[in-house]
């Protein structure tokens, strides 16, 4: 017998070819994807661009009937929704992060880890549901009432909370938003904060210092970039969240001072509107909408991993 | 205020705090999971599961919408599941290192966390403008697209797990890559790859956005892939926002079903990781 048999040498190359390529082909479709999206989001929004010119983006009024549309009001709205979201989930998450690496006993480490993540993973609409029936009931009997008696009679903050409490609105939808990203901040964080060597902080402890110094003085400045790019991945969720919105809004394409009146954001004018858009300029409209908050959040999400991908780099050198 | 003092204060606020933020995120997610408990069983009954959904003001279940979900969900992962793996593999093993993997890691991590409605639109886009009308297999696409990046990612990170030294022996026996990857490391990596399948069927299962343009809904029974299929998220949307009580608790219902089914897989694919580093652990 012959150690080596030259037609199964040769058959063997094939597959390997055949295996190759099929490998090569499926990577090189990821890019092919994203490409796609790219030009069939240009082409669709191109009717829209090519009628309204810049004054797309820098106009209010969003009327169906006049065939008018400006994308002010909801890019407003998304990133209005979206600072609130961050406001809240950043120092909550950060807390949350913490807990879990400086102060969690080890019996809970887990569990608790673990039940944040699941709450990374209810779908957003579960988000929406409860936003609309349990949430917003109880800030416009409670905590609505409250912001205007109490902060809207102060001057320049108080613009931000007047007018009727409508349960639904701006600050309902950041405040589900914040909810929703929370899970993905604290536990980008967390990860992170797990990269610092031990030696750094048991420095810090040897010096000393507090936990709360430790964190501040040694884990934060170490993990920087990390809690940025986790930060920015936070945003780029929110920013690009449609179904939890969509249900507590409001949809109205206007501006208003205050947090306390319904808005509308790219992702639920687009998801209300779609299917009932008629005509090509106010679907092309819808598109253009899309195509801005692709740009949005593709540059949000990709200097996020920057950051974060930096960071691995440095952990992988162990400096 | 000693300054010893006033350190020891300002510690005990911050971790305070920090304590008082857990709480709040734990009680979040047990605040969200008691309402579509309670809401959710009261609307829980067998109809649900043997009824079409209804119009407004009569009886009827959600077997259209779950029938529905279950196909384009399944769909989804047999057409992106594949490519994920596959593009995964290349990273691992063929394009370690290269530029072009560098690239493609990049932008799949960007897809990863991309907004699921933009992934709607581009389906509307290329496949139901071409066609004509909504359907099943347009919804099933933007699923599709939707599970690649996150089997890519785990098929990756598992085949870089297994250890080199499997591949060498199997490259010292004279076998080719490919043989080398379906025989040896393809079962090493079983579970993990398996854990990203999960996780995808978790991530798509309750995605609404891409499927409101796409697969759009349908009140009746169809099983046609060509025309639009009811799913249980959009149906969700629109009975939830519907002004009839009955409509809600179907979608309460809808709401718990979608929920302990994804929870479920999210739980089954981290034990399955777990019994992996386990395995690893023993030197298996």
């Amino acid at each position: 017998m012959a150690i080596i048999d030259p037609r199964h040498a040769a058959k063997q190359l094939i597959y390997e070819r055949i295996f190759r390529s099929a490998t090569l082909s499926a990577a090189i479709l990821v890019l092919l994807i994203l490409g796609g999206v790219a030009v069939s989001l240009v082409r669709g929004a191109w009717p829209a661009v090519a009628h309204f010119g810049f004054s797309f983006v820098t106009r209010e009024i969003w009327n169906p009937v006049t065939d008018e549309y400006g994308a002010l009001a909801p890019i407003y709205g998304t990133v209005v929704t979206s600072l609130i979201a961050m406001l809240l989930a950043v120092p909550a998450g950060f807390g949350i992060a913490l807990f879990l690496t400086e102060l969690c006993p080890p019996l809970l480490k887990r569990p608790i880890g673990v039940a944040v993540e699941l709450l990374a993973a209810v779908p957003s609409i579960i988000f929406g549901i409860w936003g609309l029936f349990v949430l917003a009931p109880v800030l416009q009997r409670h905590v609505q009432p409250w912001l205007i008696a109490h902060v809207g009679g102060i001057p320049v903050v108080g613009h931000l909370f007047k007018g009727p409490p409508f349960g639904i609105g701006i600050l309902t939808a950041g405040i589900v938003l914040a909810i929703m990203v929370l899970p993905f901040i604290a536990a980008t964080m967390r990860d992170v904060f797990d990269t610092v060597p031990p030696m750094l902080k048991e420095s810090g402890y040897g010096l000393g210092a507090t936990t709360w110094e430790v964190m501040w003085n040694v884990v934060v400045p170490h993990s920087r970039v990390g809690i940025v790019g986790g930060v920015m991945l936070g945003l780029g969720r929110a920013l690009g969240e449609t179904m939890a919105v969509t249900f507590v809004i409001g949809n109205a394409h206007r501006i208003s001072s205050s947090l306390l009146a319904p808005g509308t954001t790219i992702s639920s004018a687009i998801a209300n509107e779609f299917t009932e858009a008629v005509g090509d300029l106010y679907t092309s409209s819808l598109i253009a909408l899309g195509l801005l908050l692709f740009l949005i959040t593709f540059t949000v999400i990709a200097a996020a991993q920057a950051m974060l991908r930096r960071l691995e780099r440095r952990a992988g050198t162990g400096v | 205020m000693s300054r010893r003092a006033f350190r020891k204060a300002n510690n005990a606020v911050f971790l305070v705090l920090s304590l008082i933020a857990t709480m709040t995120g734990l009680a979040c997610l047990a605040a969200i999971l008691w309402t579509l408990i309670s809401h959710g069983l009261a609307g829980m009954s067998l109809h649900l599961f043997t009824q079409m959904t209804p119009p407004p003001g009569s009886q009827g279940g959600l077997l259209n919408a779950l029938y529905g979900s279950a196909v384009m969900t399944l769909l989804g992962i047999l057409i992106g599941s594949p490519i994920g793996v596959l593009a995964g593999t290349y990273l691992a093993e063929y394009g370690r290192g290269s530029r072009l993997s560098t690239v493609i890691r990049f932008i799949n991590d960007v897809l990863l966390s991309a907004p699921s409605i933009i992934i709607g639109l581009f389906i509307y886009e290329i496949v139901v403008v071409r066609m004509g009308h909504f359907s099943a297999i347009a919804g099933a696409l933007a699923l599709a697209i939707l599970a690649i990046p996150v089997t890519l990612r785990t098929t990756e990170d598992m085949l870089n797990l297994v250890p080199v030294g499997m591949k060498d022996s199997s490259a010292a026996l004279g076998a080719y890559p490919w043989r080398t990857t379906l025989s040896v490391l393809y079962p090493a990596a079983r579970s993990g790859i398996v854990t990203g399948l999960l996780l995808a069927i978790a991530r798509i299962s309750g995605e609404t956005a891409p499927l409101l343009f796409t697969a759009l809904n349908n009140q009746f029974w169809s099983t046609q892939l060509n025309a639009p299929m009811a799913n249980l998220p959009v149906v969700i949307f629109q009975f939830a926002l519907s002004p009839y009580k009955d409509w809600q608790n179907l979608a309460w219902a809808g709401a718990l079903i979608i929920t302990v089914t994804i929870l479920l897989l999210s739980i089954s694919a981290r034990v399955l990781l777990a019994l992996l580093q386990a395995d690893r652990g023993t030197g298996r």
